[in-house]
């Protein structure tokens, strides 16, 4: 994207004024995507968005611009705005050498989204239509859309770091609406990977459709779901959004240091059932959130942050780690060259347990069975947090019954991690999921085994 | 021209990219150019410095093609010629994959005149780095000193941006303009226990002097405090307060019910109810982004049409539907001029200045007349918990229990839960304390009872 020798001169450049550290961001992404709604293939979108960000570091102070410009005037144009904030500092003339230290990426791709005739696109929509449409009489509207993204980066700093990334990701996803007696009904189906098209060599589309339209005809007969506290078993796969809200952003370090986390100050403690073994890596093969290097040039790594139910590690980015002199866990992560790096999580998972899924559901005499959550939010100084019910069911007498309207579910996370029963043997990842945080939103992995926790509370009507 | 640039956008630029690119419309084509273009710089404060200063220009454009029903789309984030020139090329070769829309076509000059309406000041781009630098630290330093509770400051933070637009047709569209907007943010923190609370406040306007740091402190510090010592509650039926921040969060809501897009494709509990009772008769509910009293007022949509006043719930009668071009093609009927979009994305629907007639009384006056209720201070999991198809409404809320006319202890970790569609048929009550939210909307506190309230 930009030549060796510019890179430098635009890093002695930002420095110029005083700053300790700098660094280029460059980013290229190209976006294509196909969307078929109310039978029809409406619109084939493609897009290119490509520029960089460049930061300043003195003290503990950052200043940072960014341009969609990458000739060498573009970019010493931004290095000096981002210098601007340490203008106050000594100054001189560094000299920066990069020396190049890329990293393998733990996803191979065959098949280029880009690549790919946009005839076979729209023949996947196709396919997705009729299937989701002849599975039920009640289909009212069914939407599905095809995404693919290549997204190449570039970080080079005053440390003399020098690394780049290739990133693609193919997405695949199906709605659903069904109409009765009660109203309308939803469901949704979607799987997304950091490969190619061959995606699609793996997925039934027929199958996939129906689950949508399936998730939407259940809903029609559901009844209102209950008010109040209940035991809650939560299926494999989309529950890791629960470890994401009722831990994972609490143990982000930013969050952490400004006194924002209900578990700062906690490492060594038991802060969860011992059952529980929670991990962020992204370097799992093919997973949403995976990348051979993070938005700061560290390679992604594995981090255990809850083991055997006691606090191990935050998850940190380049500056926090930086500043206590400690090793960089491969966090720091950014929605695109616009904006600032922070600690952001990857593909975030519990553990296996030991126990099966069926054993978990008959252990329970009367509660809520979530087959699949929703996304959800979380208060990080109180641990308050919220997660949506897209597909649940009750449990009467250790058996799923009927099914649920949608609705939330809260609780406390420090609560709900030591609330945590019994963990089953059926892990799996989830699917596809976008994490925001302060208005940025990067695309995270989560997963999990079926697991009951004790009680959380379900926002229903139902008394 | 995307870098740090401090003069301001120049809107007949843009309007002449857009322009050249509308040309060139072939035989039977008809193309639109939307060109955007902003600046923003951003200041956040922790412990007395700089935390983070960001100054940065961005631009994008998207191109829509449109020849024999069918559409393809591009964009770029880039005003540079070649690539502009490679968006229109990926466009036309997007389109045969699209399959024919009878009503797809872009936007017409319609003879709705634009309302002239004052929405930039020179002041954010005139006012030097130093004095935003300075809001961001001042307003940390007010909320610490505000009491000896506040513990620390998550982020304080001075935001001010211009935004400009043209957009150009081959069919008679050419319009632009600019806008700017000003905020302070901050979340403070305190001691509960063994946890924390959090909470925030904010001040917007359309400059740095239209921004208030003190509204912004005294926000942030007074919810604060108010959570100090929240509990669960017991699961009950109760009224629910709507304060005006929290009304135009709702509204906002039920505007994207109210969609033509959604309502024509069957996504929408409105549909076919146009004329019927579907809100409390206290209800009158209108879009107008030609009231400059909203942040959301604008003089053009995203199509190039003049913005003007759309009726949508009269005492509660549904009035009609948001449309853009193609929903109001669609629904035979004339656009609303309620076209959205970024330069990434074809027009979407939204409404830009909701706001509900003002009725009666205020916030304290409305409350004291509640027996069983809860005041909300905040709604939490909306994007998970509410579904604008069924219209399914579950919420976490934190806030105060109500008894007796008389604010009682704080509550957190609990939901309300309801439908939309019975949230709007039970008001009892509208307030008359109109009050205009950073999104554009004007809300006012309402009340509605029979709302399940879910805890220990």
């Amino acid at each position: 994207m930009i030549e060796d020798p510019t890179l430098e001169r635009v890093l002695a450049r930002a420095l110029r004024t005083g700053g300790e550290f700098a660094e280029v961001f460059a980013e290229d992404k190209q976006s294509g995507n196909a969307t078929l709604d109310d039978g029809r293939v409406e619109q084939l979108s493609s897009g290119r968005d490509r520029g960089a960000g460049i930061r300043v570091v003195v003290g503990d102070t950052t200043g940072f611009a960014h341009t969609a410009d990458l000739s060498e005037q573009g970019l010493l144009t931004a290095a000096e705005a981002a210098s601007a904030a340490a203008r106050e500092g000594g100054g001189g003339v560094r000299e920066i050498a990069l020396t190049r230290r890329d990293v393998a990426s733990p996803s191979p791709v065959s098949v280029l989204p880009d690549d790919v005739p946009k005839a076979d696109k729209v023949a996947i929509l196709r396919q997705a239509d009729e299937a989701a449409r002849a599975a039920a009489r009640e289909i009212s509207q069914v939407t599905a859309s095809v995404a693919g993204s290549r997204r190449r980066i570039l970080v080079a700093n005053s440390d003399g770091l020098l690394t780049s990334d290739d990133q693609v990701r193919t997405l695949f996803s199906v709605s659903a609406v069904a109409t009765g007696d009660t109203g309308m009904q939803t469901g949704r189906k979607s799987t997304g990977l950091t490969i190619g098209w061959e995606l699609f060599d793996r997925i039934d589309i027929d199958e996939f459709a129906v689950e949508a339209a399936q998730m939407a005809i259940t809903k029609l007969r559901a009844r209102p779901a209950p008010s109040g506290q209940l035991p809650v078993v939560i299926g494999a796969g989309s529950g890791g959004v629960l470890f994401h809200e009722a831990c994972g952003h609490g143990l982000e370090k930013d969050l952490v240091d400004k006194g924002a986390s209900v578990y700062a100050g906690r490492i060594g403690e038991l802060v969860a059932s011992p059952l529980v073994t929670l991990v962020d890596d992204g370097t799992i093969a093919e997973e949403w959130g995976a990348f051979a290097v993070d938005d700061e040039g560290a390679p992604g790594q594995r981090n255990v942050l809850i083991q055997d139910g006691v606090l191990t590690e935050y998850m940190w980015d380049f500056l926090r780690s930086r500043k206590e002199g400690r090793p960089n866990s491969g966090n720091g992560r950014r929605q695109s060259y616009k904006h600032l790096p922070m600690v952001r999580m990857t593909n975030t998972f519990l553990e296996n347990g030991t126990a099966t899924p069926d054993e978990v559901i008959a252990g329970t005499d009367h509660g809520v069975y979530v087959a699949k959550l929703g996304g959800g939010q979380v208060n990080t100084a109180s641990g308050d947090f919220v997660f949506g019910m897209q597909e649940a069911y009750l449990i009467e007498d250790g058996e799923i019954t009927e099914p649920i309207r949608e609705g939330n579910l809260i609780g406390n996370g420090p609560q709900c991690l030591q609330d945590i029963e019994v963990i089953a043997d059926d892990f799996a990842f989830g699917g596809p999921g976008t994490c925001g945080k302060d208005g940025q939103g990067v695309p995270v992995g989560d997963g999990c085994p079926t697991l009951r926790v004790a009680q959380l509370t379900i926002g229903g009507t139902s008394s | 021209m995307t870098d740090t640039a401090t003069a301001g956008t120049d809107v007949d630029a843009l309007r002449a990219l857009a322009d050249r690119v509308a040309a060139q419309a072939g035989p039977g084509e008809q193309v639109e150019a939307y060109v955007s273009q902003g600046t923003n710089t951003s200041v956040d404060a922790y412990e007395g410095e700089i935390e983070s200063l960001t100054q940065a220009g961005s631009a994008g454009i998207g191109i829509r093609v449109i020849k024999d029903g069918r559409t393809g789309f591009a964009y770029a984030g880039s005003h540079d010629d070649d690539i502009v020139a490679d968006a229109l090329a990926e466009a036309r070769d997007n389109l045969p994959f699209a399959e024919p829309d009878e009503w797809a076509g872009l936007a017409e000059p319609d003879g709705v005149a634009a309302t002239a309406l004052d929405v930039h000041r020179e002041a954010v781009l005139a006012t030097p780095v130093e004095d935003k630098v300075a809001m961001a630290i001042e307003l940390e330093r007010m909320v610490r000193a505000a009491d000896p509770r506040v513990r620390g400051v998550r982020a304080a933070t001075y935001t001010d941006a211009e935004g400009a637009f043209a957009v150009a047709t081959s069919t008679g569209i050419s319009v632009g303009g600019r806008s700017t907007i000003a905020y302070v943010s901050v979340s403070a923190l305190a001691d509960d226990g063994d946890a924390s609370v959090i909470a925030g406040g904010m001040s917007v306007g359309r400059a740095i002097d239209e921004v208030s740091l003190a509204e912004a402190a005294d926000d942030a510090v007074s919810r604060l405090l108010a959570k100090i010592g929240s509990v669960k509650p017991e699961s009950a039926v109760v009224t629910l307060i709507l304060e005006p921040r929290l009304t135009a969060t709702v509204l906002g809501i039920v505007s994207g019910m109210l969609g033509g897009e959604a309502v024509a494709k069957g996504r929408s509990p409105f549909a076919n109810r146009v004329g019927q009772q579907v809100g409390s008769p206290l209800l009158t509910i209108v879009d107008d982004p030609t009231n400059p009293d909203s942040l959301g007022a604008e003089p053009y949509d995203d199509e190039g049409l003049a913005t003007r006043r759309v009726p949508l719930l009269d005492q509660g009668v549904l009035q009609g539907f948001l449309h853009n071009t193609h929903s109001a093609r669609r629904a035979g009927t004339a656009s609303t001029a309620s076209a959205a979009r970024g330069y990434s994305s074809r027009p979407g629907i939204s409404a830009r200045a909701l706001t509900v007639l003002p009725g009666e009384g205020d916030l304290d006056s409305l409350l004291a007349t509640v027996d069983d209720g809860v005041l909300a201070s905040s709604l939490g999991g909306i994007h998970s918990g509410v579904n604008p198809i069924s219209g399914d409404f579950s919420v976490s809320v934190e806030g105060l229990r109500v008894r007796g006319g008389e604010r009682a202890e704080p509550i957190k970790e609990a939901t309300l839960a309801s439908t939309l569609q019975r949230l709007l048929l039970d008001v009892s009550h509208v307030g008359a304390d109109v009050e205009w939210q950073p999104g554009g909307t004007g809300g006012v506190t309402l009340l509605i009872p029979g709302v399940s309230l879910s805890g220990r």
